[in-house]
């Protein structure tokens, strides 16, 4: 079995799975259990002056029969005394001294960030998580995003808890920002020892059109909120990878944003991050979902050959280049397993009215010189059975892959390698050679 | 209180036999309407006889557009709601889901569906003023019979415009809708529920007239402008053996009718119950003694259980019920002790003990009183002989279709209704709006 441990910025954790700074980890007693269902670590939910918090205070949206494919909150920082907190951050080290407890803190002024940390320390927090992401509420009060989205602000406060803290510091960011790396690189440069991100997202998750009140409905009110959950991860990981690929960035990266499985969090400690960090998939199915994460990926581990997840950590990260380096010759066409088609037509309807009209129903002429390896399976099936079968015109298909992506039934379209030795040559190459070049052209 | 809708009598044996397929709750419904593909060009819709989008409708169910899912269905169907209820959908659109070609998953429950979307708009009140409705135009239909044909199309007439009446002979209108359709599927509340909509369209309904008897043929042509005949089928067929024209033996449209219909009739000593006959008519009948508590039914049928025309879903259905399949039962004679019933005789010797018989092999045709309409023509089994695109006959005044004409299900006798009113719409000149109602489904 692969070694799922992890040493980040010094902080050793039994694997990778960290629970991120939200609800499941309000209180001692749940991040106990949490640490007995297999979960490495846990960012205590944000400390700092505790707030009230509003009623309701969740919304999602569900797609189709899927819930809360996204997740909103109006959520606060903690609302309970800083005292109370300290006292379980004590307990649970006491119990759990080979598991992760990070202090998430957010304060003001540079004395109460000063006392916060020393107070942190004392209880045993292994290291410090600097919530500079929550973009509702606390941000209005100037904390929060407000000092994730001013990389000024962000170098001087950070600076200040670099330098009370005997422990390492992380900077969580916000994702509310142009350029990620902006913010990323001066949390590096004020010190920071690791980042984590992402928080969530600005926004306005939905609106209740009876009441015309936005959601979560809080009496005849709303605000905005933040967005996380599955969701948002294809902006997390694309976050997170800008960073990994910055040579600025020398320090490790927790990765957050809609990770529920092991394979989302392998795809995310490929892309560079060290740890990876859960809320909303942990709010959903509560702590259990750790057994398969632990399971899935040391197995996956196991599959590939590698002997600990470390190896794992960046291994993709090398194939994400700049559009004008992909090579424009690569060249895939869909197949239809007509084996596997119920006929309904999906692909067809896609490819009509958004791509290239190169897929057919059984009825329908083939041009003349064109490929299409599965017509005539297509139209035996079609005619024996009645079932809707379509087929592929291969010299007409441009591999966009929309088709395999709509097809409800699991691996009846492939996309097959149709590039038949041509060399590679990307874009930039063209610019090169001076054979395609547009005004300003892409490398710049 | 509505003359037409309110003649129900309170005690209904049909009463005591639940809805088995009760209608979804809202979250349900989208829940299954989610799963639906919105497939193109979609076999479902196909192998509806009256061509509703169903993808369309479905995903509006999906959407919370209630409103424009009722109204898809009821422009192609406007017993929609009867329909979705007594469809046999697992050879209609169902059957022909891709789910089906898909061993994954069940296939979409579209008349659930379909169900939940008129019932809401029934519910909600807004179903008068669902389809557009065009300005009088001074025409006057009358529609001979006021069963699942006749209804449809004097529903689409009167939304172009159309002054139109409904003849029937029973004291109830809704035809085998109301008198004949297992009450699983549908009681006559849910049958009359459909008749108030298409009676908020804006046709009248006189109930208690016989045509051929109360008013001729001659006369209907004279007052009108086109002549719609949908007046089904006969009484029972007979086996014509000793015994058969007495005390507890009855047709099986005979004793459906009683069990739905007649005050206080109950199913008092009746211990062993036979059904004669392979079809739907006796499936339906034997599901129908069985759930009524009735300890031991039996369907007689004279060949073997391979040859039965009767749909195989419901024969399955019938013996998960407790129902005995008796194949090669050629009926003799009925036996009486007394005045009693006491068993049926077979031909082969065989006796099937029984206090009650119902004998469902089928119903007479009305080629009588179809060809007393001047030019109709009937088949030589006394079908009524129209065109099947159309419903026209010989007589350029007259129509017909539904079971007149040999169709077998609701869903036929609305797609027939539907057709006569766009042939009948056209030959008044009434000019077809671009949204009319009867242009929606196959043509
Ligand atoms: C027991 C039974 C169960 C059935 N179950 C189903 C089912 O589950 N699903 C399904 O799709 N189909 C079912 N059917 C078939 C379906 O009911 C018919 O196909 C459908 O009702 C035909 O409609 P129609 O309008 O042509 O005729 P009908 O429904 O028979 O209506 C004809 C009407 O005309 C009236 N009439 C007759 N003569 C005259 C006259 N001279 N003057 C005035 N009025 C007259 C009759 O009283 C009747 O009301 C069932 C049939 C039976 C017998
Ligand atoms: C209800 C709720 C409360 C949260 N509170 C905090 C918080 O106090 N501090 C913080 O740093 N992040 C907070 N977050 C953000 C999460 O830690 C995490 O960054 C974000 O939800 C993305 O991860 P996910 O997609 O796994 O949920 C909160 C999120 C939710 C849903
Ligand atoms: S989307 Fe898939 S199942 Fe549907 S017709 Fe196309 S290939 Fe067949
Ligand atoms: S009318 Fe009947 S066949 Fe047509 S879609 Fe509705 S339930 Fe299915
Ligand atoms: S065939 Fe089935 S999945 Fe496709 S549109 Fe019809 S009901 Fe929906």
């Amino acid at each position: 079995m692969a070694d799922l441990s992890i040493n980040f910025a010094g902080i050793q954790s039994p694997n990778p799975f960290w629970l991120a700074s939200a609800p499941p980890t309000n209180t001692g007693d749940q991040i106990m259990r949490a640490f007995d269902a297999g979960w490495g670590g846990a960012v205590w939910k944000t400390l700092g002056d505790p707030i009230v918090d509003t009623s309701s205070r969740f919304g999602s949206i569900d797609v189709g029969n899927s819930r809360m494919v996204g997740f909103n909150n109006i959520e606060l920082i903690t609302d309970r005394p800083l005292e109370v907190n300290l006292r379980e951050i004590r307990e649970v080290k006491r119990k759990y001294p080979k598991h992760v407890v990070i202090a998430s803190l957010m304060v003001e002024s540079k004395e109460d960030w000063r006392d916060i940390i020393k107070r942190c320390i004392d209880a045993g927090a292994d290291g410090l998580e600097l919530n500079f992401g929550c973009p509702h509420g606390m941000c209005e009060r100037g904390m929060g995003s407000a000092v994730g989205q001013e990389p000024e602000v962000l170098k001087v406060v950070a600076g200040w808890a670099v330098e009370y803290s005997t422990v390492p510091v992380l900077v969580k960011l916000t994702p509310n920002v142009g350029d990620i790396r902006v913010p990323g690189v001066a949390a590096v440069q004020a010190g920071a020892h690791g980042l984590s991100l992402i928080n969530t997202i600005k926004s306005i998750v939905g609106v209740d059109l009876d009441k015309m009140v936005p959601y979560p409905v809080v009496g005849n009110r709303s605000t905005n909120g933040g967005y996380c959950g599955p969701a948002v991860k294809p902006i997390a990981l694309h976050m997170v990878s800008s960073l990994g690929r910055d040579p600025r960035v020398n320090v490790p990266i927790s990765g957050i944003g809609g990770i529920a499985t092991w394979r989302d969090a392998a795809e995310f400690i490929a892309m560079g991050c060290t740890s990876v960090q859960v809320c909303t998939a942990v709010m959903h199915y509560g702590f259990r979902i750790v057994e398969d994460m632990i399971d899935g990926l040391s197995n996956f581990l196991d599959e590939k050959g590698m002997k600990s997840v470390n190896e794992l950590r960046g291994k993709a990260l090398g194939a994400y280049s700049e559009w004008g380096d992909l090579d424009l010759h690569y060249k895939v066409a869909a197949q239809i397993d007509p084996e596997k088609c119920i006929g309904c037509d999906l692909c067809y309807v896609a490819c009509r009215d958004t791509s290239v009209f190169c897929i057919h129903t059984a009825g329908e002429e083939l041009i003349a010189g064109h490929r299409a390896p599965t017509r005539d399976k297509a139209i035996a099936k079609a005619t024996a059975t009645g079932v809707h079968v379509p087929w592929v015109d291969w010299d007409e298909c441009t591999g966009c892959n929309l088709c395999s992506l709509v097809c409800p039934v699991p691996g009846c379209i492939t996309m097959v390698d149709d590039t038949r030795g041509k060399p590679f040559e990307s874009w930039n190459d063209r610019i090169d050679k001076g054979t395609n070049k547009v005004p300003g052209g892409l490398r710049g | 209180m509505n003359p037409v809708t309110s003649a129900l009598p309170a005690q209904r044996l049909e009463s005591h036999i639940a809805d088995s397929k009760p209608n979804y709750i809202p979250g349900d419904a989208v829940a299954e309407a989610n799963r639906c593909l919105y497939c193109h060009d979609a076999p479902c819709v196909t192998a509806c006889p009256t061509g509703i989008d169903i993808p369309t409708f479905i995903r509006k169910i999906g959407t919370g557009n209630l409103t424009g899912s009722a109204r898809t269905i009821l422009s192609a169907n406007l017993l929609g709601y009867s329909c979705a209820r007594v469809c046999p959908v697992e050879a209609l659109c169902v059957g022909a889901c891709v789910y089906n070609a898909w061993h994954r998953n069940p296939p979409i429950q579209i008349g659930r569906l379909q169900r939940f979307a008129v019932e809401s708009v029934f519910a909600n009140g807004s179903a008068a003023t669902l389809l557009s409705k065009a300005a009088p135009n001074g025409k006057k239909v009358v529609c001979v019979g006021a069963g699942p044909a006749s209804l449809a199309c004097a529903g689409y007439l009167a939304l172009e415009g159309c002054s139109v009446t409904l003849l029937e002979k029973r004291a109830i209108a809704g035809g085998l809708n109301v008198t004949g359709v297992a009450p699983y599927k549908m009681d006559a509340t849910g049958a009359l529920a459909e008749l108030a909509y298409i009676q908020s369209l804006g046709v009248t309904i006189q109930t208690g007239v016989e045509v051929g008897k109360d008013v001729t043929p001659e006369q209907l042509l004279k007052d009108h402008d086109a002549v719609f005949v949908g007046v089904g089928l006969g009484g029972d067929s007979k086996l014509g053996i000793p015994g058969e024209a007495g005390p507890g033996v009855f047709g099986g449209v005979e004793w459906v009718e009683k069990m739905k219909l007649e005050s206080g009739y109950a199913l008092e000593g009746v211990r062993r119950a036979v059904v004669i006959g392979g079809g739907n008519t006796a499936i339906d009948v034997v599901r129908e003694l069985a759930k009524l508590g009735v300890p031991d039914v039996a369907l007689l049928y004279r060949r073997t259980e391979a040859d039965m025309p009767g749909y195989r879903h419901e024969l399955e259905l019938a013996r998960k019920e407790g129902v005995r399949l008796v194949e090669r039962a050629v009926p003799a004679s009925f036996v009486r002790t007394g005045d009693k019933l006491a068993a049926v005789a077979l031909a082969d010797g065989r006796e099937v003990a029984c206090d009650l018989c119902v004998v469902a092999i089928g119903q007479g045709k009305l080629g009588a009183l179809v060809s007393s309409f001047p030019g109709v023509a009937t088949s030589d089994k006394g079908l009524a002989l129209g065109e099947p695109m159309t419903g026209t006959t010989g007589n350029p005044k007259v129509w017909v279709g539904g079971d007149v004409t040999g169709g077998e299900l609701v869903v036929t006798a609305a797609q027939d209704g539907k057709r006569a009113a766009r042939s009948i719409a056209a030959a008044l000149g009434i000019k077809a709006r671009e949204n009319a109602p009867y242009l929606a489904g196959h043509r």
